[in-house]
């Protein structure tokens, strides 16, 4: 018989559930995650179980929200904010760049902290509902950066960062939501954070990438199959602390890499990815790294210009040919 | 330049003082405990004093912040906590941190980053926290510490902890937009939150005028539906009892409080700052009015102590302070490679 499969999203709410059934230290707070059950319905029926003491509605105070939640942090609880589009994380920036992340290091107070929501583009949503702000935080130390590609590590990734003591962020893919099918694993092992996962063995390039793009390589993956080009994909999984072994282990295996991300070109962490190769493994390549990124550009809404602006299928495959040939 | 239209007011307006007089407010404290009140103050004069030498001797390695003239506020406040309850503490309030329990020491080695200090050197000044001793540490974004504040009490009532939560801001720093989500949240949730205005004037060299049009910050309460207070700051026993009160209904559940604290730097922002942008008539008007002082004239007056009394608990701190600085100053600077440690904490959140 064959387990039942759920989409991202419910893996998402099954993590978030699970951690709250079993420690009642963990709780939410979040714009209109009560009764509306979060602008996605990520927590329907949370209000329900958990009740409003666990599951609290906030002002539109995005600072004020990840303040609170890295006191009640820092007393014990383990609070999970939910930031309706992450593209508003930038609000509370100051309280997780300069209050959450360095505190341990500062004074020796863990702030076991979750932030968490949807990210990423290719839904129409413009400017302000489309972001991937990772690198912003990818520069700051004390952070821990995750961004699940499939289902089992949205479950297994999210109950991680719940129990992790340092403040997590976890940004999920919006567009992966209900697109994205599969088995939950069975048994309660947790998805370690810092481990990047092999999504696909190949011989002769390697594209690192993580999210929505993942699929995105895996597609092309099936299509250059056809050319006799044998691509392997390494999912990222965690963004901050980044696993340089894995990367690096699948550079001197095929010699040749693209780091395909949904990132603004400059600064991002696909830049961090491609400087870690050139700097470790230079000997190694047989061409130059590249980044098949977004372009420096705010991300525009209609869908042709949307297209021109993300990766996708057709663009790796033709960047992966133009690199196995260099 | 006339282009650019006329300026909206003067820029060094008189700082609005609050009403006081000589006399302190009414208290039911017993001899000994004002006693205790004004061995904090004075203690936490004495000991910027001595870290201001400290300073001068090239020992400090960074700034150097002085609450000279605001030590009935932060005593005051303190003062007005339970063991159980945590108090996040600002830079200009090293009494609040020594009514918890603070070593001078600690400070000390702060300010001069050594080895032994509570940070181990990572960071400095009043810039530390300990949990066990219901302090947290302040960053230096000003507001950020309310809304965190505002969470631990949340915490402390989820977890039935009886405790209130307690933070200070001062007059510039109510113009963050922390101030307002996280008073505004704390209020929304109704938790156990006292913020303590210290509205002393000056926000480094810009003054209050600059900073908002009202006179009194505890009018803002108002807006967030919670009672708001102001009182004579340098009036360590209204700061005391005032700061009960908002106390006691905080652990009642009547939620939070925002209580304003009129008082005055007497220094400038740091010390490398002269100050010079105060009016001098400024200066001359606190200085007679200042809490420590003011204090003993009543201590003396309303014969609670006398001039013996009083100069045995100077002599007993200065001793103190000679032994705190001998430690302080023994201790070794951090060794090097501790930079690269412990930006992570290490152990999983077992349930």
């Amino acid at each position: 018989m064959a387990a039942e499969t759920v989409t991202y999203l419910e893996a998402i709410r099954q993590a978030l559930w699970d951690e709250m059934e079993q420690d009642e230290r963990v709780f939410m707070l979040g714009q209109d995650i009560g009764t509306y059950g979060g602008a996605f319905r990520v927590t329907a029926g949370f209000l329900d179980r958990f009740g409003p003491v666990r599951i609290i509605d906030t002002p539109i105070s995005e600072s004020a929200m990840i303040g609170c939640a890295i006191g009640a942090a820092m007393m014990g609880m383990l609070p999970v904010v939910e930031m309706q589009f992450i593209d508003f994380i930038s609000c509370a920036f100051n309280q997780i760049i300069n209050f959450a992340a360095p505190n341990h290091y500062r004074w020796g107070q863990t702030v076991p902290l979750v932030v968490r929501g949807p990210a990423g583009g290719n839904v129409h949503g413009s400017a302000y509902h489309s972001q991937n702000p990772e690198s912003y935080f990818q520069h700051t130390p004390g952070l821990k950066i995750l961004a699940p590609g499939t289902v089992a590590d949205a479950y297994g990734l999210l109950r991680a960062a719940i129990r992790d003591p340092n403040p997590v962020l976890y940004f999920e893919h919006k567009y992966l939501y209900r697109r994205l099918k599969d088995e939950l694993p069975a048994g309660d092992e947790l998805v370690p954070i810092g481990k990047a996962r092999l999504a696909r063995e190949g011989r002769d390039l390697s594209v690192i990438t993580y999210g929505a793009m993942l699929h995105v390589a895996l597609e092309a993956a099936g299509r250059l199959e056809g050319d006799g080009i044998d691509l392997e994909v390494l999912d990222l999984r965690t963004l901050k602390p980044l696993d340089q072994e894995a990367i690096l282990a699948t550079v001197r295996k095929t010699n040749r890499v693209i780091v395909l991300t949904e990132e603004q070109i400059t600064g991002s962490v696909a830049g961090e990815v491609a400087a870690r190769i050139g700097q470790h493994a230079f000997e190694w390549l047989d061409g130059p790294v590249h980044r098949l990124c977004c372009p420096d550009t705010p991300v525009p809404y209609s869908p042709t210009l949307e297209e021109a602006y993300l990766p996708n299928v057709d663009k790796l495959v033709a960047k992966v040919r133009e690199l196995s040939t260099y | 330049m006339a282009k650019l239209g006329k300026d909206w007011g003067p820029l060094h307006p008189k700082v609005e003082t609050a009403e006081r007089t000589e006399k302190l407010a009414k208290t039911d404290l017993p001899r000994e405990r004002q006693l205790e009140l004004y061995s904090y103050m004075k203690l936490n004069r004495m000991v910027e004093e001595r870290l201001g030498n400290l300073y001068r001797q090239g020992k400090v390695v960074g700034g150097l912040y002085s609450s000279r003239g605001q030590e009935a506020t932060s005593v005051g406040c303190a003062y007005a906590l339970s063991p159980q309850d945590v108090m996040g503490p600002l830079i200009r309030n090293l009494g609040a941190m020594l009514v918890r329990g603070v070593k001078p020491r600690e400070v000390m080695m702060q300010y001069m980053a050594k080895s032994d200090s509570p940070t181990g050197g990572k960071d400095g000044n009043t810039h530390f926290g300990d949990l066990k001793r219901g302090l947290v540490a302040p960053i230096s974004m000003l507001g950020a510490v309310i809304p965190v504040m505002a969470g631990v009490a949340l915490a402390g009532r989820m977890q039935g902890k009886d405790l209130v939560a307690l933070t200070f801001i001062g007059d510039g720093g109510t113009s963050t937009g922390d101030f307002h989500e996280g008073l505004n949240l704390a209020a929304v949730l109704g938790v156990p939150f006292v913020l303590i205005a210290e509205h002393n004037g000056w926000a480094y060299s810009t003054p209050t005028s600059r900073q908002m049009r009202i006179k009194n910050i505890a009018t803002r309460a108002a807006a967030y539906g919670i009672p708001g207070e102001t009182v004579d700051g340098n009036d360590v026993l209204a700061v005391y009892e005032a700061t009960k009160r908002a106390v006691e209904r905080a652990r009642a559940g009547g939620g939070p409080s925002l209580i304003e604290s009129k008082t005055f730097r007497m220094k400038g922002h740091a010390e490398h700052d002269d100050a010079g942008y105060v009016p001098k008539e400024q200066f001359e008007e606190w200085r007679p009015k200042d809490p420590i002082d003011r204090f003993e004239r009543h201590l003396l007056g309303s014969g609670l102590a006398n001039d013996e009394d009083l100069k045995e608990i100077v002599a007993r701190i200065d001793a103190q302070l000679n032994e705190e600085v001998d430690f302080a100053l023994a201790s070794p600077m951090p060794p090097p490679e501790r930079a690269f440690e412990g930006v992570y904490g290490a152990s999983e959140v077992k349930a």
